[in-house]
Formats: C-alpha cells, sequence, structure tokens
C-alpha cells in the first residue's frame, strides 16, 4: 500500500499524469463541442490520426513547429467540414458518416506517409515541442514542475477548457451551440440557422482533436507511426459521457485517465514481469469502457444528439 | 442554392443502382491520391484490374480474401437493421480464431467429421460471447455500444498478443509468437487445389443465404426489422426490443466469430497477431455498401476484396503503396452514403420558391 502512495505522491507521477491526458484533453473537448451541437463525431480517431501525421510531416518540411500545428488543425478542420457537410446539411447517419470520415482520414493518413516517404522503416524525427522554462512560474514548488515544465500544447490544452467552458456558459453563442444540440427547432424560431451553428462547432470541433493528434508526434513522441493513435479517439467519446458534456469535468476525466496510465506503467515496472505486459496495457480501454458504462445510466444526452435538422420537419 | 426535395417514394431503379454508381464513383475519385502520387493514372487501373480478374489464380484469390469478408460484412449488415451498432467485428474474428485454435490444436483427437464442426462451433461461440458483453451493456446499462466494440478490438488483440506470447505459445515455433498449428483433421478442406479457396467460403455462402431467409421469413426476423424500423413502436407492439437486440448481438458476433475460424483453419494453420488485414472494419463497408442486404452482402464482399487483391499487384508493379485500397474501400462507404440522398431525394439546383414551404 505504501508503494502505491509513494507513487502517487510524486511531483513526477502527477507531471506524467497531465502529459499522458494532453491528447486526450484536446480530443475530450472538441468532440464535447460536436456533441453540444448536436453531432457525434465519430470521426475523431481518424482526425487525430490525420492530425499527428500532418502537424508532423508539415514540421518535417520546414513549417516550423507552430506551422506544424496549425496545419493539423487546418487538416482536422476540412475533416469536420466533410463530416458537417454529411450529417449536417445532408442528413446522413452520424453514425456510419463518422466511421466513413475515420476509415478516409486514417487511410489517407497512411497513403500520404507511404508516398512521402516510400522507403523508409524508420520516420525521420523533428525536433519536437521542449518542456517550457518560463521564469519563476516553473521554478514554483509541486505546481512548476506539474504545470509550467509541460510543453507548450499541455498549456494551449489547458486554456482551451478555459475558454471553452466560459465560451459555452457565458456567451450568446455558446448558448446558441448548446440550445442547437438541445432544440434545434427553438434556434431556428429565434432567427439563427441550425446548420450553420452545427457546421461551425463541428469544423472547430475537429481541428481541435487534431491538435491533439499533433500533440502525440510533435510532442510526446518526435515522429509518425502507424496506429500511433490507438484509440486515443474512442476514448475520448467514453469520455465525454463521463464528463456530462461540460468542458471541466472533461479536464477532470482526462487527467484521471492519464493518471490511472501513468500509474499502470509505473505498476508494471515495480512487478517486474510478474504478469504479462499485455494486462497492464489493457487497463486504459477497460477503463473507459467501465467509466461509459457506469456513467451512462444517468447521462443527460443533448436532446438532439445524432438526430439530423431538417428545416420546417419536427 | 441546393434544395433537397424528398421523394414520396424511394427511387426504385436509383436504390438497385446506387451501391454500383457509388462503388464506380470511389474508383474514380481514387483518381485524386494516385494523381498525388504522381502515379500514371490509367495504367495504375489496368494494372489493378488485372490484378484481380486477369488471371483465373487472381479470381480465386478474390474469393479467398472476400470469404472473411461476407462474413464480418454479414455480422455487421444483421445488427445495423436492429440498429445495433457492432463496430468490433475485428476483436470477434480474432476471439473466433483464438477459440478455433484452442479447440483444434490438440485439446482432443478425431476425424474430421468431429473437429471440423468443434473448430467451427467453438469459433463462433467465442464472437457470439464476445458479443453478447457490449450488447448486455446497452441493453441493461445504456453504455453506446460504439464505443464498448471499438474499445474492445484493442482490448482483445492485447489479449491475443499475450496468448501467443505466452500461454497458447507454440514451443517449436523458433520464437515467434504464434500458436500452434491446428490439426490437419480440424483443416478447412481446400475447394480448389493450389489456390486459397476453402470451405469456409461455403459457411460463409450458407450464412448469406441464412441471414436472409431469417430476416425476411421468421418471427425473429420481423421483430429485428421492427426494432430496427423503431425501436419505441416495436416497444409498443409488445415486442421485447432488449431480448431481440441480445438475438441480434448473438448471431452477428457468432458470424464475425466464423470469419476467425476461416482464416485460421483454412488459410494460415495457426494464429498470429496479423491475421486479419482489418477484416472487421471493411466488414462495415462491405455491409453498408450491400445497403444491410444479406444476399448483397456477397457481391459487395467480392468488390472490396477485388480492391485489396488489385491495389496489392498495383503497389508491387507501380511501388506504390497498397493504402490505396483501404482508400478506395473508404470512398465507396462515403460514396454509398451519398447516393442516398439521391434515391430518398430529389436534388433541385434552383431559388425559386415553390409553395411547398
Amino acid at each position: 500500500m505504501s508503494e502505491v502512495l509513494d507513487i502517487l505522491m510524486t511531483v513526477s507521477f502527477w507531471a506524467a499524469a497531465l502529459r499522458i491526458a494532453t491528447p486526450l484533453v484536446f480530443g475530450v473537448i472538441g468532440a464535447l463541442l460536436c456533441e453540444r451541437a448536436g453531432v457525434l463525431n465519430l470521426g475523431i480517431e481518424g482526425i487525430m490520426t490525420v492530425g499527428a501525421m500532418t502537424g508532423w510531416m508539415a514540421a518535417w518540411a520546414g513549417a516550423g513547429l507552430w506551422g506544424g500545428v496549425a496545419a493539423a488543425a487546418g487538416m482536422g478542420a476540412l475533416c469536420g467540414l466533410l463530416l458537417a457537410f454529411l450529417t449536417v446539411t445532408l442528413g446522413l447517419s452520424q453514425h456510419v458518416s463518422g466511421l466513413g470520415v475515420t476509415l478516409l482520414a486514417t487511410s489517407a493518413s497512411y497513403f500520404t506517409y507511404r508516398v512521402a516517404l516510400p522507403n523508409v522503416t524508420t520516420p525521420p524525427r523533428i525536433e519536437p515541442f521542449q518542456p517550457l522554462n518560463l521564469p519563476f512560474l516553473s521554478d514554483l514548488p509541486i505546481v512548476g514542475p506539474i504545470l509550467f515544465q509541460q510543453t507548450a500544447l499541455t498549456i494551449l490544452a489547458l486554456a482551451l477548457v478555459a475558454v471553452l467552458s466560459w465560451f459555452l456558459a457565458r456567451t450568446p453563442l455558446g448558448l446558441a451551440i448548446r440550445a442547437v444540440g438541445e432544440n434545434p427547432a427553438a434556434v431556428e424560431a429565434q432567427g439563427m440557422d441550425v446548420h450553420h451553428l452545427r457546421i461551425g462547432a463541428v469544423v472547430v470541433g475537429s481541428a481541435i482533436m487534431a491538435v491533439g493528434g499533433a500533440f502525440l508526434t510533435m510532442s510526446a513522441f518526435n515522429a509518425f507511426f502507424f496506429e500511433m493513435v490507438a484509440g486515443r479517439g474512442w476514448i475520448c467519446i467514453a469520455l465525454v459521457v463521463f464528463a456530462s458534456w461540460r468542458p471541466g469535468k472533461a479536464l477532470i476525466g482526462a487527467v484521471l485517465f492519464g493518471a490511472f496510465d501513468a500509474f499502470q506503467v509505473r505498476l508494471q515496472q515495480a512487478m517486474g514481469g510478474a504478469l504479462p505486459g499485455q494486462i497492464f496495457l489493457m487497463i486504459p480501454y477497460l477503463l473507459s469502457i467501465l467509466a461509459l458504462v457506469v456513467w451512462s445510466r444517468n447521462a443527460d444526452y443533448p436532446k438532439a444528439l445524432t438526430i439530423p435538422y431538417v428545416r420546417g420537419q419536427r | 442554392m441546393i434544395r433537397l426535395e424528398p421523394r414520396t417514394q424511394p427511387s426504385r431503379l436509383l436504390s438497385a443502382l446506387a451501391p454500383v454508381l457509388a462503388a464506380l464513383a470511389a474508383l474514380c475519385l481514387a483518381a485524386i491520391p494516385l494523381l498525388a502520387a504522381g502515379a500514371p493514372v490509367l495504367r495504375s487501373y489496368q494494372v489493378m484490374f488485372d490484378g484481380a480478374f486477369g488471371s483465373l489464380f487472381s479470381l480465386t484469390e478474390v474469393v479467398a480474401r472476400a470469404t472473411p469478408l461476407m462474413l464480418t460484412g454479414l455480422a455487421a449488415a444483421i445488427a445495423f437493421r436492429a440498429r445495433l451498432f457492432n463496430i468490433g467485428a475485428e476483436g470477434q474474428l480474432y476471439v473466433g480464431a483464438l477459440a478455433a485454435v484452442a479447440a483444434g490444436s490438440g485439446l482432443f483427437e478425431g476425424p474430421s467429421v468431429v473437429m471440423i464442426p468443434a473448430v467451427l462451433i467453438a469459433g463462433a461461440l467465442a464472437g457470439m460471447a464476445m458479443m453478447l458483453v457490449p450488447t448486455l451493456l446497452k441493453v441493461k446499462l445504456g453504455a453506446d455500444e460504439i464505443v464498448v466494440t471499438l474499445l474492445l478490438n484493442f482490448v482483445v488483440q492485447l489479449f491475443v498478443q499475450m496468448m501467443i506470447e505466452g500461454p497458447m505459445k507454440d514451443p517449436m515455433s523458433l520464437g515467434w509468437p504464434q500458436t500452434e498449428p491446428i490439426l490437419d483433421s480440424a483443416a478447412l478442406p481446400k475447394l480448389i487445389e493450389k489456390t486459397r479457396v476453402h470451405a469456409g467460403l461455403i459457411v460463409a455462402l450458407i450464412a448469406a443465404i441464412g441471414v436472409h431467409v431469417f430476416v425476411k421469413r421468421t418471427v425473429f426476423g420481423f421483430r429485428l426489422r421492427a426494432v430496427g424500423a423503431s425501436p419505441d413502436a416495436a416497444h409498443f407492439a409488445g415486442i421485447s426490443v432488449g431480448r431481440t437486440m441480445l438475438m441480434v448481438g448473438a448471431i452477428s458476433g457468432a458470424l464475425a466469430g466464423l470469419a476467425g475460424v476461416g482464416e485460421v483453419a483454412g488459410l494460415k494453420g495457426y494464429l498470429t497477431n496479423d491475421l486479419s488485414p482489418g477484416y472487421g472494419y471493411a466488414g462495415i463497408v462491405v455491409a453498408v455498401l450491400a445497403r444491410l442486404s444479406p444476399l448483397g452482402a456477397i457481391a459487395s464482399a467480392l468488390f472490396v476484396a477485388a480492391v485489396f487483391v488489385g491495389a496489392d499487384s498495383m503497389s508491387r508493379a507501380l511501388n506504390l503503396s497498397s493504402y490505396i485500397a483501404n482508400l478506395i474501400v473508404a470512398l465507396s462507404l462515403l460514396s454509398v452514403l451519398l447516393s442516398e440522398v439521391a434515391t430518398r431525394y430529389r436534388i433541385r439546383l434552383s431559388s425559386v420558391r415553390k409553395a411547398a414551404a
């Protein structure tokens, strides 16, 4: 027991938890924005893959790290636009369209990678984002190493949580987005365009997800590998339910998840091969399923989630 | 301004043609990535077509690849019909294969008439159990089956890895992570000598006809369609939505499990962690391309298999990535979705206001 506490009480553990949580924070926030507007974005896994590939490749091609992040966000937005066209404009099944976007975005990323680097076995590495070294803040005890010695993308993720929280709760546009996920007819009665609001939410949400993917290749690692997103997108969809569609809770969920993941890695090291490593690697997926199952029972889904809106029709 | 005007009746002609047109559209759209990759487009198509249909052997290869796709396609089709979104066929395929190996590699011995049904049943039951978990979680606790089945795919992949590196590892494999081979008596026989077409094809075809009859001609099939059309209406009509879902989930999982049995007992002989190049996910495309028709799944599985086989030889001949196949398959899924719009609506390009509003 004390060994467990030893792990949990270290600063490096919580720093690792936040680092692991970062791509999930982007993903959950993006998925949450889409769902609040009434669109289930199952393109997330593919969009994160596109983000990971694009960000890294742009940086490798000399666009700079922030150029890479911008490119990733742009490609994510493009995927979001495709999904929005299918699900919002045409009102097609959000489930099938989302999976279709995931299949398309994933295979397009892999194809592009192979076309750009036909015969490499190890991808070229980039100089990734470095941990921040801010005057004063990074030197604070405890908070410094956990929060301010992360890379800039982690700080960006945390800032996005705050911005989205404020945006959804306090701005007229945020209110409209929430309303469009609950009662689109009422929004239309107010003279606003339901489709435009939904398309906007999906495009912005997808751009945010893609940056989460870019974190993997530009901060967590320094190159792109096949299947590196490894279900993080689906985990995010489960975390949205856990978070009851609230950005603050989404952050808590992602960090808790990161903590469990960081814990299993340390536990695996501490156990020294007493159990097969795969058992530990299963834990994140099983935990996500558990969280989904437990929090689904009283989940307060946005009322219009997955329901296409057709003008003048109830 | 583009306006969509609902048709009073979906166009019959377009409904029948839609999957074919969608497949053709996807093939045409593939010219974009081919051009981007600097490949000679027409020659690429030529090589691809020849690779899939150019010789008797390549044709049998298409049939061999279509076999698991028919089964995973049926697994998706029957589940989607009841609005049970089973995206876990990939995982169910692997547990099916694992169970087939467990049952068929020396646990007990017997003649083929005993062993072959044994591995088929073991695989089907394993796939069934694998899908009953998310179905139960959906029915009893309201957990979204899409996310659960998707996440379980990763769990299964790790579980298989653990088994082939650990308890089920073949001691004679010189360190390669793979299981012991299936006994000859448990192997599905080849249908055509010197090709990869195996008796799993018969299983797949029987399954397609079976699912067709089941959905169209039985009471359960009626319930399934009722639940798929409207769960609330089905409930009011006295149909147990939960029980219907469980039934559908069980069948769907079993079909995907059988796909795994075919791959391991009909082709490879032993289980590795790269048994399936995404047959489970491609099965979703097969089902949607067939508009969830069980018999249509046979045709769409052949199409998807031809794309994979053709793209393989194209990538060899022109040194292009074979991921072009996955791209074409994804594009055909999106195209068939788009074609649905054309069958249900008239597309009007006009700014003229109609009195209908």
